[in-house]
């Protein structure tokens, strides 16, 4: 485990320009006859460029706490800002667009529409995005320039989340969220997809936030939350980030 | 939005079986519609346009002889905007080398007045003269002509008042009152044909210079039909005349009315069942379509696509979907529209009748079609496109499934565990089972209207020319003779049996009710022209007082023993009260009968008859014929056999052209339900029956269990197809059925069987299709994902 230093303390060596202020967030729901607590009380500050890890065991509301960053969900009660935008008022047209020009999002199975091409399925992002790189750029930054008219079906399972995370940052989003991307991957395949969203979190300055039950992760970091019964249990702030080469688990 | 587009195409390019079948039953409620009121159109446009164009009358009465001096009092008739009167004569017409006898009806035309009613138009050849050669010119109906392939230039023979006389045919020519016409009101073209003759000519060979005995009336803006019909019953009574009647009960009109109604209602019925099964279909396969697809959904919205671009995403499905439907249907219904109009053609003459593509009716068809289609699919796509999309990610949560009342009863250890999943599975869609079982029963409800009018042409058939008419040959005298000449009929060769009736002109009152018609008397048990019910019983002729149609009787509101008043129309117009004493259920028309001995007794005219029926050796027939012919005072003869085949020949093939679409839509809409009934169901479960393999089911096992759901709803919805056959028909006959005639519902057993029959086969037919999926489901790659 590398040394980390207290959350306190990192405020002092960023730029300090918030992106996400969460406050007091709470979410419960219906799964069938089952009520689900996903998250409970819930504050958290995302700064500009940070990589961010959220770690903990399934049903903690790693995905949830995702989820309502992305837009996609909205808490039962509390607060989230993007950029001082208010998240939890915004109505669903407002989300539509939050999620347009700002979030790219990449799911554990990459959730590709599977009638569509490599080049295709990023370029249903590429027809709506107000700015967007081209298809093929997005695609080269992933390594799958010469892929690009296979179907999903065609691409083995890094090969499809590596489609999907062009799919993500074609629109040069603010933020990337990454909900599991390794977790359907075998070992090579799964460095290779991290090595991937860390140079985009580099090169490109996109704010990043990965969701990992896989603790070794945790390495490439800035800060590391760990999440338990829907609470944040800790903050860890990694005093020097890892090369995804260098992790091992 | 180009992308999605793509996978649009490409979504539906997987689908396409489904796809496909549902665009069949669109297209089939399409063509149907689009068939059946063009059919409707074409035959009400024409008749509209014909009969303002040709001044076709809206009174009309026959009588024996009235002078032209009457003419005046007619014409003054209040209510009557004008009078025509005309002669008519019934002749039997005879055509070189066809032994068949024909009845023609001579109309006296004078080609150089022009009619003010129920105009000729000519439509080949040219206006007759008087004579030439010998020869006496005439127009012949144009539906005659075709049937007997005559052609201007060609000569048939007439035996006008005992003379044979060559009519020389010079033009073909339509009528508004024989728009259609057949003999004795059926569809027998070849038996019955119009010749226009000149008048005077026609005139001198039957006395009746300066006379008429037809008259036709066109009335007045507003006037009451009733009433001139009243007085003019009133002013022809002393003539021979008594049952002017209106356009309802013209032959041609009544026959084309009919028609008419019932492709409206052909029109209206059949194609709002393909509408609501395509609706049902489609309502089913895109719920499923979407549910598969929960995660793309979730997928486009965390990429940015709102709820409208979704939305209209999958209403595209649907919509071209449907619109596949609705072009093939009109490309369908426009083939077979002009079919139908082309068979229409041959029955009724219009100058001008023709198939045509309304842009209203195809505006109609798509915005029902394409509303309804949208209508059924909006709440799948709405409910799935506003999930919030994070829900959306996740796997839907397993069905509440809950014991059925069968085991709340206990009774499940009768049912082994793959009935109850089978059964469970039913209850728990219970809208979407009785809707399955509802689709399925409309498509046998939909063989068996095709079907039904089959059994009921053959019940027609057997009760007219089997049962009714034992007779061979039926003639008509041209004017009441004694009894006596029955000896002379009896006497010809190879007769082996003579009967003979007397009709006479009555109204019968009961207080405020009344009928005109015939009395009819008949001998006491009339072998060769029987009173029969429509179970087959036959009736005995009272010698006390009437047997009465059913339904005359209901008109009346009499009932047996009631005295009922018998106005005499003919002879000393005297009026007898009798007594009701027998009712009979028959077929055709409105009949009294009475013992003809008694009825000439109460005429006081002595044993008189006007009609006979002989029967005949089989093979010497033709011969018969021959010799009949030459009888002067026969003005009508018929022959069953020829004209039981031309009838047969006349509808037999649209009946099995009308029975093939309505059974090949069927078997679309069987095929629709079935099969996408199978493949939702599969694709639905294919986890847990690829669940159920691992376990150690073996493929069969597996298959009971998926395709046992559809045999259940397959047997379900057996009694309940036939039920709306059987209802669905009841409402096409009543667009045919009147008080004149009753015509039989009848739908056999083998039609029921047959509808069962298509209905099994394309549920067995999809059942081995979806049995294939079952066999080749992949269990490790099923497994794997999460539905």
């Amino acid at each position: 485990m590398q040394p980390t230093v207290q959350a306190t303390e990192f405020a002092v060596h960023t730029s300090g320009a918030a992106i996400f202020v969460a406050k007091g967030l709470a979410k419960t729901y219906q799964m069938g006859e089952v009520t689900v607590t996903a998250l409970v009380d819930v504050d958290l500050t995302v700064y500009k460029g940070e990589f961010i890890v959220l770690l903990g065991p399934s049903g903690s509301g790693k995905s949830t706490l995702l989820n309502i960053l992305g837009g996609l969900d909205s808490p039962t009660s509390g607060s989230a800002t993007f950029e001082d935008d208010d998240l939890t008022a915004a109505t669903d047209t407002e989300l539509t667009t939050y999620r347009r020009e700002h979030v790219g999002f990449v799911f554990q199975f990459y959730n590709l529409i599977p009638s569509l091409t490599v080049r295709e399925n990023v370029e249903l992002v590429t027809d709506i995005a107000t700015n967007p790189m081209p298809a093929l750029e997005a695609l080269a930054l992933v390594g799958l320039a010469d892929r690009v008219d296979h179907f999903p079906s065609q691409l083995s399972g890094g090969e499809q989340q590596r489609v999907a995370i062009a799919r993500a940052i074609v629109k040069r989003p603010d933020v990337l969220l990454c909900d599991e991307p390794t977790g359907a991957l075998d070992y090579v395949t799964g460095k290779l997809v991290l090595e991937v969203i860390a140079n985009i979190n580099r090169d490109l300055g996109t704010t990043a936030i990965v969701i990992t039950h896989n603790a070794a992760i945790a390495g490439m970091a800035d800060r590391v939350l760990y999440l338990g019964e829907g609470r944040v249990q800790r903050i860890e702030v990694n005093a020097k980030k890892m090369q995804p080469s260098e992790l091992a688990w | 939005m180009k992308t999605l587009n793509k996978k649009l195409l490409r979504d539906l390019s997987l689908m396409w079986s489904q796809a496909l079948t549902i665009a069949l039953v669109v297209a089939s409620g399409v063509a149907g519609f689009i068939t059946s009121f063009s059919a409707y159109d074409a035959l009400s446009w024409s008749r509209d346009l014909y009969y303002a164009d040709a001044r076709f009358a809206e009174v009309f009465a026959t009588l024996q002889r009235a002078p032209l001096s009457l003419e005046p009092q007619l014409q003054a008739m209040a209510g009557a905007a004008h009078v025509e009167t005309s002669h008519a004569q019934v002749v039997p017409i005879s055509i070189a080398d066809v032994v068949d006898p024909i009845v023609g009806l001579l109309l006296g035309t004078d080609p150089l007045v022009p009619q003010r009613l129920n105009t000729v138009s000519l439509r080949s050849g040219r206006m007759m003269g008087e004579r030439r050669n010998g020869a006496m010119e005439a127009l012949v109906s144009e539906g005659f002509a075709v049937a007997r392939k005559l052609k201007p230039g060609d000569q048939v023979t007439a035996l006008i008042n005992g003379r044979q006389q060559v009519l020389l045919i010079v033009g073909l020519a339509l009528s508004p009152e024989y728009v259609f016409a057949g003999l004795g009101g059926s569809p027998d073209r070849r038996g019955f044909g119009v010749f226009w003759v000149d008048k005077q000519t026609l005139a001198a060979a039957y006395s009746m210079e300066g006379a008429f005995n037809q008259v036709a009336v066109r009335l007045a803006p507003g006037a009451s039909e009733g009433e001139v019909i009243d007085q003019l019953n009133r002013l022809l009574a002393r003539y021979g005349g008594h049952n002017a009647h209106g356009r309802d009960l013209q032959m041609s009109h009544l026959t084309l009315s009919s028609e008419i109604s019932q492709q409206r209602v052909m029109g209206t019925v059949l194609p709002s069942i393909f509408l609501a099964v395509a609706a049902f279909l489609l309502n089913v396969v895109l719920g499923r379509q979407i549910a598969t697809q929960r995660e793309q959904i979730a997928a486009l919205k965390a990429l940015g696509y709102d709820n409208w671009a979704i939305g209209l995403h999958y209403l595209k499905l649907v919509l071209l979907i449907v619109a596949a439907g609705v072009i093939l249907g009109l490309a369908l219904g426009a083939v077979m529209g002009k079919l139908f109009v082309g068979l229409y053609a041959d029955s009724f003459r219009f100058p001008d009748m023709h198939f045509r593509l309304r842009p209203d009716l195809v505006l109609v068809v798509m915005g029902v079609t394409l509303s309804a289609a949208v209508l059924a699919t909006l709440h799948a796509i709405r409910s799935t496109v506003l999930l919030a999309p994070a829900e959306a990610m996740r796997a839907p949560s397993p069905g509440i499934y809950k014991p059925m009342l069968m085991e709340r009863w206990g009774l499940q250890k009768w049912l082994s565990p793959a009935l109850r999943m089978v059964l469970r599975t039913m209850t728990r869609r219970p809208l979407r089972t009785s809707l399955t079982v509802f689709g399925v029963a409309m498509s046998m409800a939909i063989v068996v209207t095709g079907s039904f009018m089959r059994d009921s042409v053959a019940v027609l058939m057997e009760t007219i020319f089997r049962q009714t008419l034992r007779g061979d040959v039926m003639g008509v005298f041209l004017e009441a003779t004694p009894a006596r000449v029955l000896y002379a009929l009896g006497k010809l060769p190879h007769v082996t049996a003579v009967e003979a009736q007397r009709s006479v002109a009555v109204q019968l009152v009961n207080v405020h009710h009344s009928w005109r018609g015939n009395l009819v008397g008949k001998a006491q048990h009339p072998e060769l022209s029987r009173i029969v019910d429509m179970d087959y019983h036959s009736f005995s002729t009272p010698f006390e007082g009437l047997l009465l149609t059913d339904r005359l009787a209901a008109r009346l509101h009499l009932q047996v023993g009631d005295m009922v008043r018998v106005e005499l129309q003919e002879g000393r117009r005297e009026v007898l009260q009798l007594p009701v004493s027998g009712l009979v259920h028959d077929m055709m028309g409105m009949n009294a009968y009475l013992e003809r001995h008694t009825l000439n007794a109460l005429l006081r005219e002595g044993d008189i008859v006007n009609s006979f029926a002989l029967a005949v050796e089989r093979g010497f027939e033709p011969a018969l014929l021959e010799r009949i012919k030459e009888l002067p005072r026969v003005s009508m003869v018929v022959s069953k056999s020829t004209m039981a085949r031309n009838i047969e020949d006349a509808t037999v093939g649209n009946l099995l052209m009308f029975s093939a679409v309505l059974t090949a839509f069927a078997i679309v809409i069987a095929v629709g339900v079935v099969y996408n009934h199978a493949r939702i169901a599969l694709a639905e479960r294919a986890w847990e029956l690829a669940s159920l393999r691992v376990l150690g089911f073996t493929r069969s096992e597996v298959s009971a269990i998926l395709l046992g759901e559809l045999a259940i709803e397959i047997v379900l919805a057996m009694p309940l197809g036939m039920l709306m056959g059987y209802l669905l028909s009841r409402i096409i006959v009543s667009a045919i059925q009147s008080d004149e005639f009753f015509f039989p519902f009848v739908i056999s057993p083998a039609t029921y069987a047959f509808s069962a029959i298509c209905v099994v086969v394309a549920g067995v037919v999809s059942a081995f299709i979806v049995r294939r999926r079952v066999d080749g489901l992949d269990l490790v790659g099923v497994l794997k994902t999460r539905e």
